[in-house]
């Protein structure tokens, strides 16, 4: 009984954002019905629809899990977007000065790269509110801004093949690629660019799992999420805790690098993200935080993203961004369905005044 | 002048008002008491029209009124002083009292006027107060006289008093007494809220006892005493003394130095205090709240910045005066906080995951590799024993902290700072909020932990209760420690003098 | 336009605080009644997409003006009754709005313009370059008055402060956070609509480039109070002036100059928040207690 009063605060914000959503695509001039169609049934066709629904998903999953793991500290982390693009292209950048390192080497190596250099970008805006109070989506929205510039700057002025007009670096050795799931299953094309982050993101939920609910830092980083007063009363430093979980939601942002840079593109591309970070909170909170609700609403906004493509080619008026609307929708019911668990942040936010 | 016919109010599944029905004649001071719980604070908001009856009328000078909100009650002349003050802090004493009936026009506040209203009232009613004082600099009494002119400007002439000398000193007590006999004089008809019967005895004309949300009684004061009243209050003849052995005191566990905190304006919360604690003896610290006792504890416990603090802390012989709250846990320092849901319990957590709290980041909870992993058969192990010892319920350790009522919420931290175990307890206000059989019972398991050899370390602002269990006690006042007495051989009248040092306190 | 670099640099300062000032002081009204808004951003892309839309179908700006503070509104009502009808968590619904409006204009767009998310171009005769400035400028010392001489300043104040105290008293507390949020709907749509048909010609997806969020920094800056709020403004104002004259001039890549705006709000925030203190009930959603 239980699980379906879990299932269905969810269910009902998926189904009211639709239902606005269907409004606006009649607003625009278009059938709701055949938008939806075309949005919904694009994205379950073997084995395009079915691949690129999982691919998409793959960075959701990641982004949806660090902004869950910081919602458990109390924390709004709006800067999955800044650390996904640090870490990406810090993945890259090694993958070009390594090049000729093997395999077995550099693949750890970059997986290391990419988590590492996510959290330090996540840590920052950690210490800031740890030691100053500073609001972190205030700063993580800032520093999303500085990732994306610095990325940039080091893109076209050291790393971008000479004479080539696309924002790019040069691509990445050999060694640092990792296998495409198509040359595993029978009938899956490798054009697909589905890979092996994909199965590691289902391997890092559920370390998340037990990270959060079974290792004595996970209890640590929820106790301070749900009572900083109580936290603190039972000896847990909550300034830690706050660095910790931005440090390893950053982390988890990083991933997205290896899916990205590793597996599909070969290279840093420059804006290669649609808005991961941002799809990461509605994924979170349609996940209630917790890492099976985050995998299955990444395979609802993974759909969503690659039928958002076709939407966009095959209609008349309505273009992508109808999902980045619906995404909206999701989150505004999702929180205000919220009260009925509780709120995580109002203790979070007395708390906070004290500095 | 005021009636309650038949009110029933539910919040939830609690049935708060049960069919009450009182009648306030004018002219008077009429008390209603009861224990905590008993549904009088309700009764009298659904008067004041802060809540709707679900059922039932209110009747103000012979008419039934509809109140739909604090302002129809107002408008009917009648006002109420609440417990927790309601006041703006940061905002003036004048803007306070107007707030809500603002003179002057929508574009300009007429400031000025309602100031030199104010002063004219504080006159007329013996209230001394500055109208252009910022609330935050007043004192808890002072505070106290600009929620009755609060009242007094909208014209009331029915005043609600809600337990207002819970926060009050006996002399300051004796100053209101005086301030609402002057306005009983005046024609003014007063009601008051509390459970102290003592000071019911001394105010009021008349006394109607609630319990469980019922009207159990109605007395003429002249004609009742205590015992009857303290039994129509709890349902059967209430001891009113704590059974315990002597106490057999060992060598010192806890040693406090010359402790002096600092707040952020610069003033003293705790000012040169010094005492020990010994092993087997509870130590009481009386005062009237915000003495500094609550800074005591949570210094004591190491959850105040270190920066702001002097003095020496000595724990069985060792200084642990630099000790995070971690660290004085670990060395047996138990905590039983005065706040216990907010600093207490995470509400959102479990019962298992709350009995766990403090004691998270060692064995047996925490094994394996840097103590990371926690270990969930010893977690719910450790919570059986302490919900069974200490009779928690409902004893289902799945259940969120949140579902329990007050009295077991507080049996659950002290089963867990119990199971430590403790070599020192702090532990303030133990009974706030509890029903009656679980006072008795931790009442109880205190003396049993004093005399296992534990030291005790008790603040409370329920005289009694601090009087019965002590075995000495300490009187705080302004931060510093004003007197040791020995509570079996002191009146509550003397300690009531240490605590206000004897002045009419404003 | 005088020779002076100096004047030139403070003019072309007032000229970019202005939104920011806008937003800042929308954003006073709702946080001083104890309602975080973190979607100024997003109230502010709304309010220049529709002031751009309705001056290039109407012709003119005052109407477009005027059509942007009823989107604002209209926006800043969802905004409303998800944190005071529905007690939703004030954060999370801000972010929300932001975004929503990173969506809906592009859609809109798309369908009315075939564009990617610009709206066409307004001719220069229907821009309102100076009305904006005087407005935002003089908004200040109004706001000042209305929050410390006014009845609804006191109960606004009240509220944010201590809502159980403003109920009883008779303040309709829902009512006053209403209006504190709307408010900051209408004041933060004209700091988008300036941008839109008073600094440039046109809307561009995104184009208020975290401008809300920066003018969040300013208000928390700026402790909430009008005056100093002001001055946090031209603060980030005087940053983003000389931002751009550098661009032209400097040998520095132009990432690094864009970046000062942002990297001046996160110094601010970790430098002085320490001695503000927030309206204590911000961010607290209320709820009658027993």
């Amino acid at each position: 009984m239980k699980l379906l009063r879990e299932l269905l605060f969810p269910l009902i914000a998926v189904a009211a954002a639709f239902l606005v959503g269907g409004v606006l695509v009649a607003l625009v001039g278009d059938s709701p019905l055949r938008t939806y169609e075309l949005l919904i049934g694009s994205a379950l066709t073997w084995p395009d629809g079915i691949g690129y629904t999982l691919f998409y998903a793959t960075p959701l999953i990641f982004t949806g899990l660090a902004v869950a793991v910081a919602f458990r500290c109390g924390l709004l982390n709006i800067g999955a977007e800044g650390q996904l693009y640090i870490a990406a292209f810090v993945t890259a950048w090694v993958g070009i000065t390594c090049a000729g390192w093997s395999a077995w080497l550099l693949v750890p190596l970059c997986f290391l790269a990419a988590t590492l250099s996510g959290a330090l970008w996540g840590a920052i805006p950690g210490v800031l509110k740890a030691r100053f109070g500073a609001h972190e989506v205030i700063t993580t929205i800032m520093l999303n801004f500085v990732a994306v510039a610095l990325a940039s700057y080091f893109t076209q002025y050291h790393y971008k093949p000479p004479g080539d007009p696309i924002l790019e670096t040069v691509p990445i050795g050999e060694g640092a690629h990792i296998a495409r799931l198509g040359r595993f299953i029978p009938g899956f094309p490798e054009r697909i660019p589905l890979n092996l982050a994909f199965p590691l993101a289902l391997v890092v939920s559920l370390l998340v799992y037990l990270f959060l609910w079974r290792t004595r830092w996970g209890y640590e980083i929820r106790a301070t999420g749900a009572s900083p007063a109580a936290a603190e009363y039972g000896g847990i430093s909550t300034g830690r805790q706050i660095v910790l979980a931005m440090a390893v939601s950053g982390g988890l942002a990083g991933m997205v690098g290896i899916n990205e840079v590793m597996g599909y593109r070969y290279r840093y591309y420059d804006s290669f993200s649609a808005g991961y970070g941002f799809t990461g909170i509605a994924v979170a909170l349609l996940g209630r935080n917790h890492p099976v609700g985050v995998i299955l609403s990444s395979l609802l906004f993974g759909a969503l993203l690659r039928g958002g493509l076709f939407v966009d080619i095959f209609t008349e008026n309505v273009s992508k961004d109808l999902v980045q609307v619906l995404q909206a929708i999701i989150i505004l019911f999702v929180a205000a369905e919220a009260l009925f668990r509780g709120p995580l942040r109002g203790p979070f936010a007395r708390w906070a005044k004290r500095v | 002048m005021l009636e309650l016919r038949d009110i029933t109010k539910r919040f939830g599944d609690v049935l708060a008002n049960d069919r009450v029905s009182l009648a306030v004649a004018p002219g008077t001071i009429h008390a209603i008491v009861g224990e905590n719980g008993a549904g009088k604070s309700t009764a009298m908001r659904i008067a004041y029209g802060f809540y709707a009856a679900d059922s039932g009328e209110v009747v103000v000078e012979g008419q039934a009124r509809r109140l739909a909100s604090p302002h129809d009650a107002i408008a009917l002349g009648i006002g109420m002083v609440h417990q927790h003050f309601m006041l703006v802090e940061t905002m003036t004493v004048a803007e306070n009292i107007v707030l809500g009936i603002e003179p002057g026009s929508p574009l300009a506040l007429d400031l000025n006027g309602a100031a030199a209203r104010v002063r004219a009232l504080s006159k007329e009613f013996g209230l001394e107060i500055d109208p252009a004082a910022r609330v935050e600099t007043l004192s808890v009494g002072q505070q106290q006289r600009v929620e009755l002119l609060k009242a007094l400007y909208r014209e009331a002439r029915l005043l609600i008093l809600d337990e207002p000398t819970a926060v009050l000193a006996p002399q300051a007590v004796t100053d209101l007494f005086r301030i609402l006999r002057g306005m009983r004089a005046q024609g003014k008809t007063i009601v008051i809220v509390a459970h102290k019967l003592a000071e019911v005895l001394e105010i009021s004309d008349e006394v109607t006892v609630m319990r469980d949300g019922r009207v159990v009684g109605h007395r003429r004061t002249a004609e009742t005493n205590a015992t009857e009243l303290a039994r129509l209050m709890v349902g059967r003849d209430v001891l009113l003394r704590v059974v315990k052995p002597e106490a057999k005191p060992g060598g010192s566990v806890l040693s406090v130095r010359e402790l002096s905190l600092k707040d952020a304006e610069g003033g003293r919360r705790l000012d040169g205090v010094s005492f020990e604690v010994r092993a087997g003896e509870i130590l009481g610290v009386a005062g009237v709240e915000g003495n500094g006792q609550t800074e005591l504890i949570e210094t004591l416990a190491g959850l105040v910045d270190r920066r702001s603090l002097t003095g020496a802390i000595t724990l069985g012989g060792t200084d642990v005066t630099a000790l995070s709250a971690r660290g004085r846990k670990q060395r047996g320092i138990a905590h039983v906080p005065e706040d216990r849901q907010r600093r207490g319990l995470v509400l959102d957590f479990n019962l298992a995951e709350n009995a766990i709290l403090g004691v998270d980041e060692r064995p047996p909870i925490a094994v394996g590799p840097a103590r990371s992993w926690l270990d969930r058969e010893a977690t719910f192990r450790r919570a059986k024993k302490i919900v069974e010892a200490f009779d928690v319920r409902p004893p289902d350790l799945n259940l969120p902290a949140r579902s329990l009522s007050g009295g077991n919420q507080q049996k659950l931290i002290l089963g867990r700072e119990f199971e430590l175990p403790p070599k020192l307890m702090l532990i303030a206000q133990p009974t706030r909020g509890v029903d009656i059989g679980a006072i008795e019972f931790i009442h109880r398991r205190l003396v049993e932990l004093r005399d296992l050899g534990c030291a005790i370390l008790l603040v409370s602002s329920e005289l009694d209760e601090v009087t019965a269990l002590s075995d000495r006690l300490l009187v705080m006042r302004q931060g510093r420690i004003v007197a040791e007495v020995d509570p079996a051989r002191t009146s509550i009248a003397e300690i009531g003098l240490l605590m206000t040092g004897g002045e009419v306190a404003a | 336009m005088s020779e002076n670099p100096i004047l030139a640099l403070l003019f072309s300062a007032i000229r970019l605080a202005t939104p920011l000032l806008l937003a800042a002081l929308g954003g006073l009204f709702s946080e001083r009644s104890g309602v975080i808004n973190i979607g100024l951003e997003g109230l502010m892309l709304a309010g220049a997409f529709t002031a751009a839309v309705t001056t290039h179908y109407s012709g003119n700006p005052w109407v477009g003006l005027l059509a942007a503070i009823l989107a604002g509104i209209g926006v800043a009502l969802i905004h409303a009754v998800a944190c005071i009808r529905y007690r939703a968590d004030q954060v999370v619904s801000g972010t929300a709005i932001n975004i929503l409006f990173l969506g809906v204009p592009a859609l809109l767009s798309g369908a009315m313009f075939a564009s990617t998310g610009a709206t066409p171009q307004v001719p220069k005769e229907q821009l309102l370059p100076y009305a904006p400035i005087i407005l935002a400028f003089a908004l200040v010392p109004a706001t000042w008055w209305v929050l410390n001489r006014t009845p609804f300043g006191l109960r606004l104040r009240a509220v944010g402060e201590n809502p159980e105290a403003a109920d009883t008293a008779g303040v309709n507390v829902a009512r006053i956070r209403y209006a504190g949020v709307l408010l900051s709907g209408a004041l933060a749509a004209i700091g988008g609509a300036y941008l839109s048909i008073g600094q440039s010609s046109l809307f561009t997806r995104n184009m208020t480039a975290g401008r809300g969020f920066i003018a969040l920094a300013a208000l928390i800056f700026g402790k909430w109070r009008p005056v100093q709020t002001m001055l946090a403004c031209l603060l980030f104002g005087v940053a983003e002036a000389l931002s751009i004259q550098m661009q032209g001039v400097s040998q520095i890549p132009v990432q690094f100059i864009q970046i000062i705006p942002y990297v001046l709000t996160i110094v601010v925030l970790a430098g002085f928040i320490g001695h503000s203190r927030a309206p204590r009930a911000l961010g607290l959603p209320y709820q009658k207690k027993r």
